[in-house]
């Protein structure tokens, strides 16, 4: 992946914070991903500013002990091939 | 505390250019003059979203033929709801669409009856296949997320390779390609509409072949029918459990097809709160959960997947909305669907319109707002 990418997400894909459920939401047509664990907080700095070190910087700064070095970016991919980042 | 609905069904008018046999309204039409006004449809939107809806889809009839479209859409969107339009294509301009991306719509659903222009125009009772092209351009030109709706029949699945084809060629990302499902008026033009086991085989496997060979390239939905191996659908993923149908009059619906229930009683957004609806009203805890299965479900492995099966269809087949869905092979009404798929003739289909309903003739009539 390239150390440039500074991703965003696609143009059809909304991420929401649903008060009902307390839960953070990617919405998309005919579909809802509920999102787990850190998953929002990464995809909220998916602004197209941020690149794939700061967010791993920031991600790092707020969970000092986890392996965000590794976990962030393939996370990132994983959603990327989903065709919800660009 | 019952979990609250995903997603809203908004069927915002019947009035329809369009006359398919299969049409998934109901047989009794709502007249445009018993439609909701816009304030109400944008309070269903308010409340929808209050209690936890977050997608909607802007449907009909044909959509576009509701001039206030656009507050509608907007009204969801302020709610924190994902909008897809789901439209004949006929009205629908660059203008047109600007406007609702403009009010935060999400994506497009467009139906398309046959690859062939003529026969696509003879299914759905008007010129309309160059409408739809014009259309399929608009959207792409709009960048939005596109989706095709072919609904399956006898005069048509043999023609997937081709419907495909013209996914393709019009730049979608999706197709939904939908057997008919047979209530209301499929199920008044059964016989003229139902396609034979060899001809789902096939189409069948040309899906399979198809998704081989485009990958990420366009997403083929195929909705399997339930009258084809002997297993039921988890009609709605369970009555009452993810989402609801706004009738164009304010009548709100455990699914689409439901009003043809006529043994329950449905409330109304225009009395009664949309929350209350969904959480209180009889005929959501009718067939909610699995609590009221009937035997053989009740003991049945498969009862959390499919719920019994649809309601509609139990009704429709054995006149009791509580009996185990008869497409289902371990039903003791199974015999019931059998004998139906052996009923079919070359009769023409009835034309969708508020004059072919069967039944009761309202007195009082109105052009379609337009």
């Amino acid at each position: 992946m390239l150390s440039t990418w500074q991703p965003s997400l696609a143009r059809h894909v909304r991420l929401r914070h649903d008060p009902v459920r307390d839960a953070d939401l990617l919405l998309l047509p005919e579909r809802v991903v509920v999102l787990r664990g850190s998953a929002a907080e990464i995809l909220r700095l998916c602004d197209g500013k941020h690149t794939i070190e700061a967010i791993v910087a920031e991600l790092a700064h707020g969970h000092p002990n986890a392996p965000v070095d590794h976990e962030v970016p393939a996370f990132l991919e994983r959603v990327h091939i989903q065709g919800w980042l660009t | 505390m019952i979990p609250p609905p995903w997603a809203l069904l908004a069927e915002l008018t019947h009035a329809c250019p369009l006359q398919c046999g299969y049409c998934s309204n109901p047989l009794q039409l709502v007249r445009p003059n018993a439609e909701l006004t816009t304030d109400q449809w944008c309070e269903v939107m308010s409340q929808a979203g209050a209690m936890g809806v977050v997608q909607a889809h802007l449907s009909g009839g044909e959509p576009l033929l509701r001039p206030d479209l656009v507050p509608i859409a907007q009204a969801a969107w302020e709610a924190g709801i994902y909008t897809q339009l789901v439209t004949s294509g006929i009205g629908l301009t660059e203008q047109r669409l600007a406007d609702l991306v403009a009010a935060g719509l999400g994506c497009v659903q467009l139906s398309v009856q046959h690859p062939d222009a003529n026969a696509n125009d003879a299914i759905a009772g008007r010129r309309s296949f160059a409408d739809k092209q014009a259309a399929a351009a608009v959207i792409r030109a709009a960048a939005l997320p596109f989706g095709l709706n072919v609904v399956l029949h006898r005069g048509n699945i043999d023609t997937l390779d081709r419907i495909v084809e013209l996914a393709l060629d019009w730049g979608a990302d999706r197709v939904e390609l939908a057997n008919a499902q047979f209530y209301g008026w499929a199920q008044l033009n059964r016989r003229a509409l139902l396609p034979t086991t060899a001809q789902l085989r096939r189409a069948a496997a040309q899906v399979h072949a198809w998704r081989d060979r485009l990958g990420s390239r366009l997403e083929l939905v195929w909705v399997v029918p339930d009258h084809l191996d002997g297993t039921p659908k988890p009609c709605m993923g369970g009555w009452g459990a993810v989402s609801m149908t706004v009738a164009p009059d304010g009548t709100v619906l455990p699914c689409p097809a439901a009003a043809s229930i006529s043994t329950l009683k449905f409330e109304n957004i225009r009395n009664l709160a949309l929350k209350d609806i969904w959480s209180h009203s009889s005929a959501f805890a009718a067939y909610r959960g699995t609590d009221w299965l009937p035997s053989p479900c009740r003991d049945c492995s498969r009862k959390e997947e499919d719920f019994g099966g649809c309601r509609c269809q139990a009704f429709a087949l054995t006149g009791d909305a509580a009996r185990t869905d008869p497409a289902c092979s371990l039903s003791p009404d199974h015999g019931l669907l059998r004998r139906v798929l052996g009923d079919t003739g070359d009769e023409a289909p009835v034309a969708r319109s508020y004059r072919n309903a069967p039944g009761p003739r309202p007195t009082t009539e109105r052009a379609p707002t337009s």
